[in-house]
């Protein structure tokens, strides 16, 4: 053994956060805040996700083996992650040999780069694109608008949020906040030669967007896509979707440029059978979704002659990093937690103010762009904004526990946040209630809260913070008897008495548990 | 049996009324109560509000009182209580405990009930002697429901209650919108939900709305008092320890 004095080990090299559209302005509560004042956004919000829940679980209820195929997925899924570094290369190795060339993208702004240098050097100015969330969360559209390049959102509800200059409030359904008298307004101020007598027949707007993709499919030359899923043993890659507009961007273009999170490979190509099953059910509740496109590399004279596939890190090695929160890594982007969260369903995705929203964005968000990288992050507030019911957990495909993840970002962040008002609170209350004298005092001083009640024995005002609960509750005044002093008093005793007598049993007394053998 | 009863905090200081339910309902069915007086808190706020160092001794404390192996089980009229035991205490134990406390919590944990279950389950009763004549409309509160699975449990509970009229509330799984500090935290979300959740409960027409945690009832009657709405909230224990010798009625005014 040396002698030497090494010092402290450093603590090993942390992957970086990743950056882009993962943080909004806003804390949490206070953008919600805005958005429940929304009743145009409440409305649309109840309807499409209760009727999306119907769906979903006559989907899902149909199948006999549902519960087997959700642990399946969670079991490649969490497979996958152990070996990620080494299905990553795999694909790497079966795109390239399949005539693909792999880039490998650290952050949001090296892919925005190698994407940008990639359609420049096609020489075209513009770009279709396959709905993406990864591209979304890199910020490419605005990034490639920098550059001169315009990009064509081809998915409908993301051509309706572009031509708005909005943002996506729900992973599939990105224009779930509008309504059909707000896309025709839309349509009309943003498509070129729309007829200007369009109404708001949800088939003529459909028709006016179709009019518009089809020229915009047969004339421009280079298509960006996410993907579904990529398959380590073959190199193939597959997007599924509804529309076709998918179809049509994957397979008209010269050159096709795929940017994919690298925790959506998959090890095998008999994987898929899992994931196409769980994925259309409890994404959109069908049994198949109408487009499955797979691709491997280059087909010569069929298809795009020039692929590249863009792997995405941007903060996913560092949620892999924690051994509890990298489970949130498995998701599929199926949004059937949104679709059943109750908190989603009032605050709407703007809330949330990343690309990922609902719980799997609260799990997500944090771990990927990270949570204390300034004052007051609004991100430090995503791990809070659910009640815990757990609805989620019950709807996950791969079976992410939500709930649990979330209450460990909370830990983590109470640790990172130094002294606070609320941890002092909390050391009080553990202090006092880990001492049974002190917790009783305490009860007895609860019992002075009887003081500020009304005549009806309710508390209809609280002092900050608990303002906005007395808003809309009363809360009861504390009886004058805590249950353990009724159960010390002879009323109690004597209650209890005429209980079991009642009942066929012996007459029972409650025993202290200190000392068992009086009883007996 | 030899029954450990844990009144929860909440339970003890602000909704007695549902612990002595609890005890009454037990007792009349002929088992032996347990109460450790140095019972205090399962440290379930702490640890859904990110505090997981400050429960420690809470946690340790829990298994210490109810440790007793001549406590056959342990009863809380709690099901986020209950979870909290179920669920939370190991992940306690697995960072800031020592063994002791590791094999401690698996001990209690193991033994360990919502009520409902605690009946149905383990005392494999279904009919308790109850009679309440009142139309009743059930909310399943989401800890009992999705963490501990007691499914139908307390509606068995209900069906087999003389002369109840038990409504269905529709909706009746989403969530209320407490959620602990939660409903502090985000306060507007929260009351959002209440209202749905409240418009559910009173298009019942039912005369209480019941369920088998206190603190999403605090949260529901503090919601219907507001808009002084005719429905009132009551423990599913408390429909439970209703006879027909000492009814409801009587029960409230014996608990003054």
């Amino acid at each position: 053994m040396s002698s030497t004095f090494l010092g402290m080990p450093a603590a090993p090299p942390r992957a970086p956060y990743g950056e882009g559209n993962l943080r909004g302005d806003k804390k949490f509560p206070k953008a919600a805040h805005t958005e429940l004042r929304n009743e145009q956004l409440r409305e649309n919000l109840h309807r499409a996700t209760h009727t999306i829940r119907a769906k979903r679980l006559a989907m899902t209820g149909e199948l006999p083996d549902w519960e087997q195929l959700r642990a399946a997925g969670s079991a490649i899924k969490t497979d996958t992650m152990n070996r990620l570094p080494e299905l990553l290369e795999q694909l790497e190795e079966k795109v390239t040999a399949a005539g693909g060339t792999v880039h490998w993208a650290r952050d949001a702004v090296e892919a925005n780069a190698i994407v940008t240098r990639l359609v420049e050097a096609t020489g075209s100015s513009e770009v279709i694109k396959v709905k993406s969330m990864a591209t979304q969360e890199i910020g490419l559209n605005e990034h490639l608008e920098e550059r001169g390049i315009q990009a064509h959102e081809t998915d409908l509800a993301e051509l309706i949020v572009q031509l708005a200059h909005d943002k996506p409030s729900h992973i599939l359904v990105p224009a779930i906040h509008r309504n059909r008298d707000e896309i025709r307004q839309i349509f009309l101020k943003g498509i070129p030669g729309v007829d200007p007598g369009l109404d708001s027949v949800p088939a003529h707007l459909a028709a006016a967007a179709r009019a518009y993709l089809r020229e915009k499919f047969m004339t421009t030359k280079v298509a960006v896509s996410g993907a579904n899923f990529g398959i380590a043993e073959t190199g193939t890659l597959s997007v599924v979707e509804s529309e076709g507009n998918g179809r049509m961007c994957l397979t008209l273009p010269d050159t096709l440029i795929t940017v994919m999170g690298i925790e959506k490979v998959l090890p095998r190509y008999s994987d898929l059978e899992v994931f196409f099953q769980l994925l259309p059910r409890s994404s959109t509740g069908e049994r198949m979704n109408p487009y499955t496109s797979l691709w491997t590399g280059v087909t010569p004279g069929d298809g795009p002659q020039d692929f590249h596939l863009v792997l995405l890190d941007n903060g996913r090695t560092a949620a892999l990093a924690d051994s509890v929160g990298r489970e949130a890594l498995n998701c599929i982007r199926c949004s059937a937690c949104l679709n059943v969260c109750p908190v989603y369903e009032r605050a709407g995705g703007h809330a949330y103010g990343s690309t990922y929203p609902g719980p799997i964005g609260a799990v997500l968000t944090p771990q990927l762009a990270g949570m204390h990288e300034a004052k007051n992050d609004p991100n430090s507030s995503l791990p809070y904004a659910s009640t815990l019911c757990g609805a989620c957990f019950d709807a996950c495909p791969v079976k992410i526990d939500i709930p649990s993840l979330l209450v460990e970002l909370r830990h983590q962040h109470t640790e990172q946040s130094g002294t606070t008002a609320e941890k002092l609170a909390m050391k009080a209350a553990g202090a006092v209630m880990s001492r049974p004298k002190l917790y009783t005092n305490a009860q007895k001083a609860a019992g002075l809260g009887r003081v500020i009640a009304g005549r009806d024995r309710k508390i209809s005002h609280l002092p900050p913070p608990f303002d906005g609960w007395s808003e809309s509750r009363d809360t009861p005044a504390p009886p004058k008897q805590t249950f353990r002093s009724w159960l010390a008093s002879a009323e109690g005793a004597a209650t209890l008495r005429k209980a079991a007598a009642e009942g066929t049993g012996a007459p029972s007394h409650p025993s202290t548990g200190e000392n068992p053998e009086e009883q007996r | 049996m030899r029954i450990g009863l844990f009144a929860t905090c909440l339970g003890d200081t602000l909704f007695p009324d549902a612990v002595k339910a609890t005890a009454i309902v037990l007792s009349r069915l002929g088992h032996e109560l347990v109460f450790p007086p140095e019972q205090t808190c399962c440290g379930q706020m702490h640890v859904n509000t990110g505090y997981q160092r400050e429960p420690v001794p809470l946690v340790r404390n829990f298994a210490e009182q109810f440790g007793d192996s001549a406590i056959d089980a342990v009863v809380m009229p709690s099901g986020s209580c209950a979870g909290s035991v179920r669920h939370q205490h190991e992940i306690i134990a697995e960072r800031y405990g020592d063994r002791a406390l590791r094999s401690g919590v698996a001990r209690v944990k193991a033994k360990t009930y919502e009520l409902s279950e605690l009946l149905v389950d383990v005392l494999g009763t279904v009919d308790v002697g109850a009679y309440f004549p009142h139309r009743v409309t059930y909310h399943p509160t989401c800890h009992s429901l999705r963490m501990l699975h007691v499914g139908e449990k307390p509606l068995q509970l209900l069906r087999a209650v003389e002369g109840i009229d038990l409504v269905e509330l529709p909706e009746a799984d989403a969530c209320c919108g407490f959620g602990g500090t939660f409903a502090v935290k985000n306060a507007d979300t929260s009351t959002a939900m209440l209202q749905d959740k409240i418009t559910h409960v009173t298009a019942t027409g039912a005369a209480v709305c019941t369920a088998g945690d206190s603190s999403c009832l605090m949260h529901i009657g503090g919601g219907l008092s507001r808009i002084k709405s005719g429905t009132r909230t009551l423990h599913l224990a408390q429909i439970l320890a209703a006879t027909r010798t000492t009814p409801y009625d009587a029960l409230t005014e014996a608990a003054r």
